[in-house]
Protein backbone atom coordinates (compact mmCIF):
# COMPACT_ATOMS: atom_id res chain seq x y z
CA UNK A 1 0.00 0.00 0.00
CA UNK A 2 1.34 3.38 -1.01
CA UNK A 3 1.46 6.03 1.66
CA UNK A 4 2.02 9.72 1.31
CA UNK A 5 5.19 10.72 3.08
CA UNK A 6 5.67 14.12 4.66
CA UNK A 7 7.80 15.06 1.65
CA UNK A 8 4.93 14.22 -0.71
CA UNK A 9 2.45 16.28 1.29
CA UNK A 10 4.76 19.28 1.47
CA UNK A 11 5.58 19.22 -2.25
CA UNK A 12 1.91 18.89 -3.19
CA UNK A 13 0.96 21.78 -0.88
CA UNK A 14 3.68 24.08 -2.18
CA UNK A 15 2.97 23.10 -5.78
CA UNK A 16 -0.74 23.79 -5.60
CA UNK A 17 -0.21 27.02 -3.68
CA UNK A 18 2.13 28.19 -6.43
CA UNK A 19 -0.45 27.24 -9.07
CA UNK A 20 -3.44 28.87 -7.42
CA UNK A 21 -2.22 31.83 -5.39
CA UNK A 22 -1.79 34.25 -8.33
CA UNK A 23 -5.26 33.49 -9.66
CA UNK A 24 -6.84 33.79 -6.21
CA UNK A 25 -5.11 37.15 -5.66
CA UNK A 26 -6.30 38.34 -9.06
CA UNK A 27 -9.90 37.48 -8.21
CA UNK A 28 -9.69 39.06 -4.74
CA UNK A 29 -8.23 42.29 -6.11
CA UNK A 30 -10.95 42.52 -8.75
CA UNK A 31 -13.23 43.41 -5.80
CA UNK A 32 -10.87 46.14 -4.62
CA UNK A 33 -12.59 49.51 -4.35
CA UNK A 34 -9.33 51.41 -4.86
CA UNK A 35 -7.56 51.89 -8.18
CA UNK A 36 -4.30 50.44 -6.90
CA UNK A 37 -3.38 46.83 -7.55
CA UNK A 38 -1.67 46.37 -4.18
CA UNK A 39 -3.37 48.66 -1.67
CA UNK A 40 -6.65 47.34 -0.39
CA UNK A 41 -9.37 49.98 -0.44
CA UNK A 42 -12.37 47.98 0.69
CA UNK A 43 -14.80 45.66 -1.10
CA UNK A 44 -16.59 46.83 -4.18
CA UNK A 45 -18.13 45.39 -7.32
CA UNK A 46 -17.89 48.63 -9.26
CA UNK A 47 -15.27 47.29 -11.70
CA UNK A 48 -17.67 44.58 -12.76
CA UNK A 49 -20.20 47.31 -13.47
CA UNK A 50 -17.72 49.19 -15.63
CA UNK A 51 -16.90 45.99 -17.57
CA UNK A 52 -20.52 45.71 -18.59
CA UNK A 53 -20.60 49.35 -19.67
CA UNK A 54 -17.48 48.98 -21.81
CA UNK A 55 -18.91 48.29 -25.28
CA UNK A 56 -15.49 47.56 -26.84
CA UNK A 57 -14.82 44.84 -24.27
CA UNK A 58 -18.26 43.32 -24.76
CA UNK A 59 -17.87 43.30 -28.55
CA UNK A 60 -14.48 41.65 -28.24
CA UNK A 61 -15.92 39.06 -25.86
CA UNK A 62 -18.76 38.27 -28.28
CA UNK A 63 -16.35 37.81 -31.22
CA UNK A 64 -14.09 35.60 -29.09
CA UNK A 65 -17.02 33.44 -28.08
CA UNK A 66 -18.20 33.01 -31.68
CA UNK A 67 -14.69 32.16 -32.87
CA UNK A 68 -14.32 29.68 -30.00
CA UNK A 69 -17.59 27.80 -30.60
CA UNK A 70 -17.17 27.64 -34.38
CA UNK A 71 -13.52 26.65 -34.43
CA UNK A 72 -13.82 24.16 -31.55
CA UNK A 73 -16.74 22.41 -33.28
CA UNK A 74 -15.02 22.03 -36.63
CA UNK A 75 -11.71 21.15 -34.95
CA UNK A 76 -13.44 18.43 -32.93
CA UNK A 77 -14.82 16.81 -36.09
CA UNK A 78 -11.53 17.06 -38.02
CA UNK A 79 -9.42 16.08 -35.01
CA UNK A 80 -11.59 13.04 -34.27
CA UNK A 81 -11.24 11.96 -37.90
CA UNK A 82 -7.48 12.38 -37.65
CA UNK A 83 -7.44 10.36 -34.42
CA UNK A 84 -9.39 7.53 -36.06
CA UNK A 85 -7.04 7.58 -39.04
CA UNK A 86 -4.02 7.32 -36.74
CA UNK A 87 -5.44 4.78 -34.31
CA UNK A 88 -7.40 2.52 -36.66
CA UNK A 89 -6.19 2.74 -40.21
CA UNK A 90 -2.89 1.00 -39.68
CA UNK A 91 -0.08 1.88 -42.04
CA UNK A 92 -1.47 3.95 -44.86
CA UNK A 93 0.47 5.83 -47.46
CA UNK A 94 1.95 9.02 -46.03
CA UNK A 95 1.25 8.12 -42.41
CA UNK A 96 4.59 9.42 -41.16
CA UNK A 97 3.98 12.84 -42.64
CA UNK A 98 0.43 12.83 -41.29
CA UNK A 99 1.40 12.00 -37.72
CA UNK A 100 4.19 14.57 -37.92
CA UNK A 101 1.67 17.21 -39.00
CA UNK A 102 -0.62 16.21 -36.13
CA UNK A 103 2.04 16.29 -33.40
CA UNK A 104 4.15 19.24 -34.56
CA UNK A 105 1.59 22.01 -33.86
CA UNK A 106 1.45 20.88 -30.21
CA UNK A 107 4.90 22.30 -29.64
CA UNK A 108 5.18 24.75 -32.54
CA UNK A 109 5.90 28.27 -31.27
CA UNK A 110 2.78 30.34 -31.82
CA UNK A 111 4.68 33.13 -33.55
CA UNK A 112 5.63 30.71 -36.34
CA UNK A 113 2.14 29.26 -36.74
CA UNK A 114 0.66 32.76 -36.76
CA UNK A 115 3.10 34.17 -39.29
CA UNK A 116 2.83 31.19 -41.63
CA UNK A 117 -0.97 31.27 -41.65
CA UNK A 118 -1.01 35.01 -42.26
CA UNK A 119 1.32 34.63 -45.23
CA UNK A 120 -0.92 31.86 -46.58
CA UNK A 121 -3.97 34.14 -46.38
CA UNK A 122 -2.06 36.97 -48.05
CA UNK A 123 -0.82 34.64 -50.80
CA UNK A 124 -4.37 33.37 -51.41
CA UNK A 125 -5.66 36.95 -51.32
CA UNK A 126 -8.24 36.18 -48.63
CA UNK A 127 -9.64 39.19 -46.74
CA UNK A 128 -8.43 38.91 -43.19
CA UNK A 129 -10.81 39.14 -40.26
CA UNK A 130 -13.22 36.92 -38.37
CA UNK A 131 -13.06 33.92 -40.71
CA UNK A 132 -9.29 33.83 -41.00
CA UNK A 133 -9.08 33.66 -37.19
CA UNK A 134 -11.58 30.79 -37.24
CA UNK A 135 -9.58 28.89 -39.88
CA UNK A 136 -6.34 29.39 -37.94
CA UNK A 137 -7.88 28.27 -34.67
CA UNK A 138 -9.33 25.15 -36.29
CA UNK A 139 -5.87 24.29 -37.57
CA UNK A 140 -3.95 24.54 -34.33
CA UNK A 141 -6.66 23.18 -32.00
CA UNK A 142 -7.54 20.10 -34.09
CA UNK A 143 -4.16 18.63 -33.23
CA UNK A 144 -4.92 18.79 -29.52
CA UNK A 145 -8.29 17.15 -30.23
CA UNK A 146 -6.58 14.40 -32.23
CA UNK A 147 -4.16 13.62 -29.39
CA UNK A 148 -6.88 13.52 -26.70
CA UNK A 149 -9.23 11.33 -28.77
CA UNK A 150 -6.46 9.07 -30.01
CA UNK A 151 -5.35 8.22 -26.50
CA UNK A 152 -8.93 7.16 -25.68
CA UNK A 153 -9.22 5.15 -28.92
CA UNK A 154 -6.03 3.23 -28.29
CA UNK A 155 -7.18 2.22 -24.80
CA UNK A 156 -10.47 0.56 -25.63
CA UNK A 157 -11.47 -2.93 -26.50
CA UNK A 158 -11.56 -3.21 -30.28
CA UNK A 159 -13.38 -6.54 -30.21
CA UNK A 160 -16.66 -4.66 -29.62
CA UNK A 161 -16.16 -2.82 -32.89
CA UNK A 162 -15.24 -6.04 -34.66
CA UNK A 163 -18.33 -7.73 -33.24
CA UNK A 164 -20.55 -4.96 -34.61
CA UNK A 165 -18.92 -5.30 -38.03
CA UNK A 166 -19.37 -9.07 -37.94
CA UNK A 167 -23.03 -8.64 -37.07
CA UNK A 168 -23.53 -6.65 -40.25
CA UNK A 169 -23.04 -3.03 -39.21
CA UNK A 170 -21.41 -0.82 -41.79
CA UNK A 171 -18.24 0.91 -40.56
CA UNK A 172 -20.25 4.14 -40.61
CA UNK A 173 -22.96 2.72 -38.32
CA UNK A 174 -20.38 1.03 -36.13
CA UNK A 175 -18.78 4.38 -35.52
CA UNK A 176 -22.00 6.12 -34.52
CA UNK A 177 -23.46 3.25 -32.52
CA UNK A 178 -20.42 1.76 -30.84
CA UNK A 179 -17.28 3.86 -31.11
CA UNK A 180 -18.68 7.35 -30.63
CA UNK A 181 -20.70 6.59 -27.47
CA UNK A 182 -17.60 5.05 -25.90
CA UNK A 183 -15.20 7.83 -26.81
CA UNK A 184 -17.79 10.58 -26.19
CA UNK A 185 -16.30 11.79 -22.88
CA UNK A 186 -12.93 12.20 -24.61
CA UNK A 187 -14.58 13.98 -27.54
CA UNK A 188 -16.39 16.35 -25.17
CA UNK A 189 -13.26 17.19 -23.24
CA UNK A 190 -11.40 17.62 -26.53
CA UNK A 191 -14.04 20.14 -27.61
CA UNK A 192 -13.63 21.97 -24.31
CA UNK A 193 -9.87 21.99 -24.73
CA UNK A 194 -10.16 23.35 -28.28
CA UNK A 195 -12.64 25.96 -27.09
CA UNK A 196 -10.48 27.23 -24.25
CA UNK A 197 -7.35 27.22 -26.42
CA UNK A 198 -9.23 29.38 -28.88
CA UNK A 199 -10.51 31.74 -26.14
CA UNK A 200 -6.98 32.00 -24.88
CA UNK A 201 -5.06 32.67 -28.04
CA UNK A 202 -3.44 36.06 -28.47
CA UNK A 203 -0.52 35.47 -30.81
CA UNK A 204 -2.11 33.55 -33.68
CA UNK A 205 -5.21 35.78 -33.65
CA UNK A 206 -3.04 38.93 -33.72
CA UNK A 207 -1.28 37.70 -36.84
CA UNK A 208 -4.35 36.48 -38.73
CA UNK A 209 -6.88 39.13 -37.83
CA UNK A 210 -8.03 42.00 -39.97
CA UNK A 211 -9.97 45.20 -39.47
CA UNK A 212 -12.96 44.91 -37.18
CA UNK A 213 -12.10 41.57 -35.62
CA UNK A 214 -10.55 42.20 -32.20
CA UNK A 215 -10.72 39.26 -29.86
CA UNK A 216 -10.83 39.57 -26.08
CA UNK A 217 -7.18 38.51 -25.54
CA UNK A 218 -6.10 41.14 -28.08
CA UNK A 219 -8.14 43.78 -26.27
CA UNK A 220 -6.82 42.70 -22.85
CA UNK A 221 -3.26 42.67 -24.18
CA UNK A 222 -3.46 46.20 -25.54
CA UNK A 223 -5.01 47.40 -22.26
CA UNK A 224 -2.38 45.60 -20.15
CA UNK A 225 0.39 47.26 -22.13
CA UNK A 226 -1.03 50.59 -21.01
CA UNK A 227 -0.89 49.52 -17.37
CA UNK A 228 -2.72 47.36 -14.86
CA UNK A 229 -6.34 48.41 -14.55
CA UNK A 230 -8.95 47.06 -12.14
CA UNK A 231 -11.39 46.50 -15.02
CA UNK A 232 -8.96 43.98 -16.47
CA UNK A 233 -8.94 42.17 -13.13
CA UNK A 234 -12.72 42.05 -13.28
CA UNK A 235 -12.95 40.74 -16.86
CA UNK A 236 -10.20 38.19 -16.13
CA UNK A 237 -12.03 37.01 -13.01
CA UNK A 238 -15.20 36.61 -15.06
CA UNK A 239 -13.30 34.47 -17.58
CA UNK A 240 -11.82 32.38 -14.78
CA UNK A 241 -15.31 31.87 -13.35
CA UNK A 242 -16.78 30.83 -16.71
CA UNK A 243 -13.99 28.35 -17.40
CA UNK A 244 -14.08 26.91 -13.87
CA UNK A 245 -17.84 26.35 -14.02
CA UNK A 246 -17.59 24.79 -17.50
CA UNK A 247 -14.80 22.44 -16.43
CA UNK A 248 -16.67 21.39 -13.29
CA UNK A 249 -19.85 20.71 -15.28
CA UNK A 250 -17.89 18.71 -17.85
CA UNK A 251 -16.15 16.63 -15.20
CA UNK A 252 -19.45 15.91 -13.42
CA UNK A 253 -21.01 14.90 -16.76
CA UNK A 254 -18.18 12.56 -17.72
CA UNK A 255 -18.09 11.12 -14.21
CA UNK A 256 -21.82 10.45 -14.43
CA UNK A 257 -21.31 8.77 -17.79
CA UNK A 258 -18.46 6.63 -16.48
CA UNK A 259 -20.65 5.47 -13.60
CA UNK A 260 -23.48 4.63 -16.01
CA UNK A 261 -21.10 2.74 -18.26
CA UNK A 262 -19.64 0.76 -15.39
CA UNK A 263 -23.11 -0.19 -14.25
CA UNK A 264 -24.02 -1.29 -17.78
CA UNK A 265 -20.84 -3.33 -17.99
CA UNK A 266 -21.58 -5.02 -14.66
CA UNK A 267 -25.11 -5.82 -15.81
CA UNK A 268 -23.78 -7.24 -19.04
CA UNK A 269 -21.22 -9.35 -17.19
CA UNK A 270 -23.88 -10.77 -14.85
CA UNK A 271 -26.33 -11.53 -17.61
CA UNK A 272 -26.91 -15.26 -18.03
CA UNK B 1 -16.42 -9.25 -43.25
CA UNK B 2 -15.71 -8.64 -46.89
CA UNK B 3 -15.14 -4.96 -47.46
CA UNK B 4 -17.14 -3.53 -50.29
CA UNK B 5 -15.42 -0.90 -52.43
CA UNK B 6 -17.86 1.65 -51.01
CA UNK B 7 -16.79 1.15 -47.39
CA UNK B 8 -13.17 1.30 -48.48
CA UNK B 9 -13.98 4.68 -49.99
CA UNK B 10 -15.47 5.99 -46.79
CA UNK B 11 -12.46 4.89 -44.79
CA UNK B 12 -10.29 6.78 -47.21
CA UNK B 13 -12.31 9.98 -46.62
CA UNK B 14 -11.78 9.84 -42.84
CA UNK B 15 -8.03 10.11 -43.43
CA UNK B 16 -8.15 12.39 -46.44
CA UNK B 17 -10.14 15.28 -45.01
CA UNK B 18 -7.92 16.07 -42.00
CA UNK B 19 -4.84 15.19 -44.06
CA UNK B 20 -5.74 17.68 -46.75
CA UNK B 21 -6.60 20.32 -44.16
CA UNK B 22 -3.21 19.98 -42.49
CA UNK B 23 -1.41 20.06 -45.83
CA UNK B 24 -3.17 23.29 -46.83
CA UNK B 25 -3.07 25.08 -43.48
CA UNK B 26 0.10 23.69 -41.93
CA UNK B 27 2.52 22.37 -44.54
CA UNK B 28 1.97 24.76 -47.45
CA UNK B 29 2.27 27.89 -45.25
CA UNK B 30 5.81 26.83 -44.30
CA UNK B 31 6.84 26.83 -47.92
CA UNK B 32 5.32 30.28 -48.30
CA UNK B 33 7.29 31.48 -45.26
CA UNK B 34 10.40 29.93 -46.79
CA UNK B 35 9.78 31.71 -50.11
CA UNK B 36 9.13 35.08 -48.47
CA UNK B 37 12.26 34.74 -46.36
CA UNK B 38 14.14 35.02 -49.67
CA UNK B 39 12.17 38.07 -50.80
CA UNK B 40 12.93 41.78 -50.61
CA UNK B 41 11.14 44.07 -48.22
CA UNK B 42 9.00 46.68 -49.99
CA UNK B 43 6.75 49.52 -48.93
CA UNK B 44 3.77 48.09 -50.75
CA UNK B 45 0.79 45.85 -50.30
CA UNK B 46 1.84 43.06 -49.66
CA UNK B 47 5.12 44.42 -48.25
CA UNK B 48 7.49 42.12 -50.13
CA UNK B 49 8.62 41.44 -53.67
CA UNK B 50 8.57 39.56 -55.96
CA UNK B 51 4.95 38.44 -55.84
CA UNK B 52 4.46 35.34 -57.94
CA UNK B 53 1.28 35.03 -59.93
CA UNK B 54 1.15 31.62 -61.52
CA UNK B 55 -1.79 32.47 -63.77
CA UNK B 56 -0.76 35.85 -65.17
CA UNK B 57 3.03 35.46 -65.24
CA UNK B 58 4.71 34.18 -68.36
CA UNK B 59 7.74 31.89 -68.25
CA UNK B 60 10.30 34.69 -68.65
CA UNK B 61 8.66 36.84 -66.05
CA UNK B 62 8.76 33.88 -63.69
CA UNK B 63 12.50 33.45 -64.23
CA UNK B 64 13.10 37.17 -63.67
CA UNK B 65 11.25 37.01 -60.42
CA UNK B 66 13.14 33.90 -59.34
CA UNK B 67 16.41 35.72 -60.06
CA UNK B 68 15.39 38.62 -57.84
CA UNK B 69 15.13 36.37 -54.78
CA UNK B 70 17.81 37.15 -52.25
CA UNK B 71 19.62 35.65 -49.29
CA UNK B 72 20.02 39.09 -47.68
CA UNK B 73 17.66 38.26 -44.85
CA UNK B 74 19.80 35.31 -43.83
CA UNK B 75 23.02 37.29 -44.14
CA UNK B 76 21.49 39.84 -41.80
CA UNK B 77 20.61 37.09 -39.34
CA UNK B 78 24.29 36.20 -39.14
CA UNK B 79 25.73 39.72 -39.27
CA UNK B 80 23.35 41.62 -37.00
CA UNK B 81 24.15 40.63 -33.42
CA UNK B 82 20.60 41.34 -32.24
CA UNK B 83 19.48 38.10 -33.90
CA UNK B 84 22.22 35.81 -32.68
CA UNK B 85 21.93 37.15 -29.13
CA UNK B 86 18.14 36.69 -29.31
CA UNK B 87 18.54 33.07 -30.33
CA UNK B 88 21.18 32.38 -27.70
CA UNK B 89 19.30 34.07 -24.88
CA UNK B 90 16.05 32.30 -25.88
CA UNK B 91 17.77 28.93 -25.83
CA UNK B 92 19.44 29.75 -22.52
CA UNK B 93 16.26 31.01 -20.83
CA UNK B 94 14.18 28.11 -22.16
CA UNK B 95 16.84 25.53 -21.30
CA UNK B 96 17.52 26.69 -17.77
CA UNK B 97 13.84 27.11 -16.97
CA UNK B 98 13.21 23.56 -18.26
CA UNK B 99 15.82 22.21 -15.83
CA UNK B 100 14.38 24.24 -12.94
CA UNK B 101 10.92 23.06 -13.92
CA UNK B 102 11.99 19.42 -13.70
CA UNK B 103 13.09 19.97 -10.10
CA UNK B 104 9.79 21.67 -9.23
CA UNK B 105 7.47 19.38 -11.15
CA UNK B 106 8.95 15.99 -10.27
CA UNK B 107 8.11 16.15 -6.54
CA UNK B 108 4.59 17.31 -7.39
CA UNK B 109 4.02 14.55 -9.94
CA UNK B 110 5.57 12.00 -7.57
CA UNK B 111 3.30 13.13 -4.74
CA UNK B 112 0.28 12.88 -7.04
CA UNK B 113 1.19 9.39 -8.16
CA UNK B 114 1.55 8.25 -4.54
CA UNK B 115 -1.70 9.84 -3.38
CA UNK B 116 -4.64 7.52 -2.63
CA UNK B 117 -6.29 6.33 -5.83
CA UNK B 118 -9.55 8.11 -5.11
CA UNK B 119 -7.82 11.49 -4.86
CA UNK B 120 -5.89 11.23 -8.09
CA UNK B 121 -8.54 12.35 -10.60
CA UNK B 122 -9.16 15.43 -8.44
CA UNK B 123 -5.45 16.19 -8.22
CA UNK B 124 -5.05 15.85 -12.00
CA UNK B 125 -8.06 18.12 -12.41
CA UNK B 126 -6.47 20.67 -10.08
CA UNK B 127 -3.28 20.71 -12.15
CA UNK B 128 -5.21 21.11 -15.40
CA UNK B 129 -7.67 23.75 -14.18
CA UNK B 130 -5.24 26.72 -14.20
CA UNK B 131 -4.16 25.57 -17.66
CA UNK B 132 -7.74 26.06 -18.84
CA UNK B 133 -7.83 29.61 -17.59
CA UNK B 134 -6.26 31.98 -20.04
CA UNK B 135 -2.52 32.04 -20.47
CA UNK B 136 -2.67 35.81 -20.80
CA UNK B 137 -4.58 36.11 -17.52
CA UNK B 138 -2.03 33.97 -15.71
CA UNK B 139 0.82 36.11 -16.97
CA UNK B 140 -1.14 39.25 -16.18
CA UNK B 141 -1.74 38.05 -12.60
CA UNK B 142 2.03 38.10 -12.04
CA UNK B 143 2.33 41.74 -13.09
CA UNK B 144 0.27 42.77 -10.07
CA UNK B 145 2.37 40.54 -7.82
CA UNK B 146 5.84 41.43 -9.08
CA UNK B 147 5.56 45.15 -9.83
CA UNK B 148 7.37 47.67 -7.66
CA UNK B 149 4.28 48.61 -5.66
CA UNK B 150 3.02 45.05 -6.10
CA UNK B 151 1.94 42.43 -3.60
CA UNK B 152 5.29 40.67 -3.26
CA UNK B 153 7.18 43.86 -2.51
CA UNK B 154 4.48 44.97 -0.04
CA UNK B 155 4.61 41.60 1.69
CA UNK B 156 8.41 41.58 1.89
CA UNK B 157 8.49 45.16 3.20
CA UNK B 158 5.83 44.34 5.78
CA UNK B 159 7.80 41.30 6.91
CA UNK B 160 10.89 43.48 7.21
CA UNK B 161 12.93 41.44 4.72
CA UNK B 162 13.60 44.46 2.53
CA UNK B 163 13.66 48.19 3.27
CA UNK B 164 12.69 49.46 -0.13
CA UNK B 165 10.98 47.79 -3.08
CA UNK B 166 13.20 45.67 -5.31
CA UNK B 167 12.67 45.56 -9.02
CA UNK B 168 11.49 42.16 -10.17
CA UNK B 169 9.07 43.03 -12.95
CA UNK B 170 10.81 43.92 -16.22
CA UNK B 171 13.79 41.70 -15.41
CA UNK B 172 14.76 38.23 -16.55
CA UNK B 173 13.81 36.89 -13.11
CA UNK B 174 10.20 37.78 -13.86
CA UNK B 175 10.47 35.97 -17.21
CA UNK B 176 11.73 32.84 -15.43
CA UNK B 177 8.89 33.02 -12.91
CA UNK B 178 6.41 33.48 -15.76
CA UNK B 179 7.69 30.47 -17.70
CA UNK B 180 7.88 28.24 -14.62
CA UNK B 181 4.36 29.18 -13.68
CA UNK B 182 2.73 28.97 -17.10
CA UNK B 183 4.31 25.72 -18.24
CA UNK B 184 4.18 23.78 -14.96
CA UNK B 185 1.21 21.58 -16.00
CA UNK B 186 3.06 20.58 -19.20
CA UNK B 187 5.80 19.06 -17.09
CA UNK B 188 3.69 17.65 -14.24
CA UNK B 189 1.17 15.77 -16.39
CA UNK B 190 3.51 13.63 -18.54
CA UNK B 191 5.58 12.84 -15.45
CA UNK B 192 2.49 11.92 -13.48
CA UNK B 193 1.01 9.68 -16.17
CA UNK B 194 4.32 7.87 -16.34
CA UNK B 195 4.87 7.56 -12.58
CA UNK B 196 1.29 6.49 -11.99
CA UNK B 197 1.64 3.42 -14.21
CA UNK B 198 4.81 2.31 -12.46
CA UNK B 199 4.74 -1.08 -10.81
CA UNK B 200 5.33 -0.68 -7.06
CA UNK B 201 6.66 -4.19 -6.70
CA UNK B 202 9.82 -3.12 -8.55
CA UNK B 203 10.61 -0.64 -5.77
CA UNK B 204 9.74 -3.23 -3.14
CA UNK B 205 12.10 -5.63 -4.86
CA UNK B 206 14.89 -3.03 -4.94
CA UNK B 207 14.41 -2.40 -1.26
CA UNK B 208 14.36 -6.12 -0.45
CA UNK B 209 17.64 -6.42 -2.28
CA UNK B 210 19.16 -3.80 -0.02
CA UNK B 211 18.54 -0.48 -1.73
CA UNK B 212 17.79 2.51 0.42
CA UNK B 213 14.70 4.59 -0.29
CA UNK B 214 16.77 7.16 -2.20
CA UNK B 215 18.82 4.50 -3.94
CA UNK B 216 15.66 2.77 -5.14
CA UNK B 217 14.40 6.07 -6.47
CA UNK B 218 17.57 6.80 -8.47
CA UNK B 219 18.09 3.27 -9.69
CA UNK B 220 14.51 2.21 -10.42
CA UNK B 221 11.91 4.98 -10.37
CA UNK B 222 13.82 7.72 -12.17
CA UNK B 223 15.22 5.64 -15.07
CA UNK B 224 11.77 4.14 -15.66
CA UNK B 225 10.19 7.59 -15.73
CA UNK B 226 12.56 8.85 -18.44
CA UNK B 227 9.97 8.82 -21.29
CA UNK B 228 7.82 11.10 -19.12
CA UNK B 229 10.82 13.29 -18.35
CA UNK B 230 11.64 13.59 -22.07
CA UNK B 231 8.04 14.38 -23.02
CA UNK B 232 7.74 16.98 -20.26
CA UNK B 233 11.08 18.65 -21.00
CA UNK B 234 10.33 19.08 -24.67
CA UNK B 235 6.75 20.20 -24.06
CA UNK B 236 8.24 22.99 -21.96
CA UNK B 237 11.45 23.73 -23.85
CA UNK B 238 10.19 23.99 -27.43
CA UNK B 239 7.32 26.46 -26.91
CA UNK B 240 9.37 28.40 -24.33
CA UNK B 241 12.09 29.12 -26.92
CA UNK B 242 9.57 30.89 -29.14
CA UNK B 243 7.63 32.47 -26.28
CA UNK B 244 6.36 35.98 -26.92
CA UNK B 245 3.79 36.98 -24.29
CA UNK B 246 5.94 36.28 -21.22
CA UNK B 247 9.09 38.21 -22.25
CA UNK B 248 6.93 41.00 -23.64
CA UNK B 249 4.78 41.55 -20.56
CA UNK B 250 7.08 40.45 -17.72
CA UNK B 251 10.51 41.10 -19.20
CA UNK B 252 12.27 44.41 -19.57
CA UNK B 253 13.77 46.14 -22.57
CA UNK B 254 16.97 44.14 -22.07
CA UNK B 255 15.10 40.83 -22.19
CA UNK B 256 15.59 39.72 -25.74
CA UNK B 257 13.94 36.54 -26.87
CA UNK B 258 13.50 35.43 -30.43
CA UNK B 259 9.68 35.38 -30.36
CA UNK B 260 9.69 39.00 -29.26
CA UNK B 261 12.31 39.99 -31.88
CA UNK B 262 10.23 38.38 -34.60
CA UNK B 263 7.03 40.02 -33.38
CA UNK B 264 8.71 43.45 -33.43
CA UNK B 265 10.19 42.81 -36.86
CA UNK B 266 6.74 41.97 -38.12
CA UNK B 267 4.41 44.40 -36.34
CA UNK B 268 6.67 47.38 -35.62
CA UNK B 269 9.07 47.35 -38.58
CA UNK B 270 6.60 45.71 -40.98
CA UNK B 271 9.53 43.79 -42.44
CA UNK B 272 7.84 40.56 -43.45
CA UNK B 273 10.80 38.96 -45.23
CA UNK B 274 13.04 39.52 -42.17
CA UNK B 275 10.38 38.09 -39.85
CA UNK B 276 10.09 35.05 -42.17
CA UNK B 277 13.84 34.57 -42.09
CA UNK B 278 13.81 34.66 -38.28
CA UNK B 279 10.96 32.12 -38.27
CA UNK B 280 12.75 29.72 -40.63
CA UNK B 281 15.96 29.91 -38.61
CA UNK B 282 14.00 29.27 -35.40
CA UNK B 283 12.32 26.30 -37.01
CA UNK B 284 15.67 24.86 -38.06
CA UNK B 285 16.98 25.26 -34.50
CA UNK B 286 13.90 23.56 -33.08
CA UNK B 287 13.84 20.78 -35.69
CA UNK B 288 15.98 18.38 -33.67
CA UNK B 289 14.10 18.82 -30.35
CA UNK B 290 10.77 18.52 -32.21
CA UNK B 291 11.89 15.29 -33.86
CA UNK B 292 13.09 13.83 -30.56
CA UNK B 293 9.74 14.77 -29.02
CA UNK B 294 7.78 13.13 -31.84
CA UNK B 295 9.78 9.93 -31.80
CA UNK B 296 9.30 9.72 -28.05
CA UNK B 297 5.53 10.29 -28.42
CA UNK B 298 5.19 7.74 -31.21
CA UNK B 299 7.09 5.17 -29.15
CA UNK B 300 4.86 5.85 -26.15
CA UNK B 301 1.75 5.48 -28.32
CA UNK B 302 2.96 2.16 -29.73
CA UNK B 303 3.82 0.92 -26.24
CA UNK B 304 0.39 1.96 -25.00
CA UNK B 305 -1.39 -0.30 -27.44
Amino acid sequence: MKRLSLFNVVSLTIGFTFLYLPIVLLVIYSFNAGRSVAVWGGWSTKWYGSVFENQQLLDAAWITLKVGVLSASVATILGTMAAIALARHGRFHGRTLFSAMVYAPLVMPEVITGLSLLLLFVALNIDRGFWTIVLSHITFTMCFVAVVVQSRLSSFDRSIEEAALDLGCTPFMTFFRITLPIILPAVISAWMLAFTLSLDDLVIASFTTGPGATTLPMKIYSDVRLGVKPEINAICSLMVAVVTIAVIIASVLTKHQEVERERAERLAANAP
Amino acid sequence: MAKTPQTQNRRWIVTAVPYLWMVIFFLVPFFIVLKISFSNSEIAQPPYSPVFDFIVDGWDEMLDKLASLTTDNYLRLIQDSIYSSSYLSSLWIAGSSTVMMLFIAYPIAYGMARAPKSWRPTLVMMVILPFWTSFLIRVYAWIAILSEEGLLNSALTWLGVIDEPIQILSTNTAVYIGILYSYLPFMVLPLYSNLEKMDDSLIEAAKDLGCTQIGAFWRVTFPLSLPGVIAGCFLVFIPAVGEFVIPDLLGGSDTIMIGKTMWEEFFNNRDWPAASGVAIALLIILMIPIMIFQTNEARQQEAGR
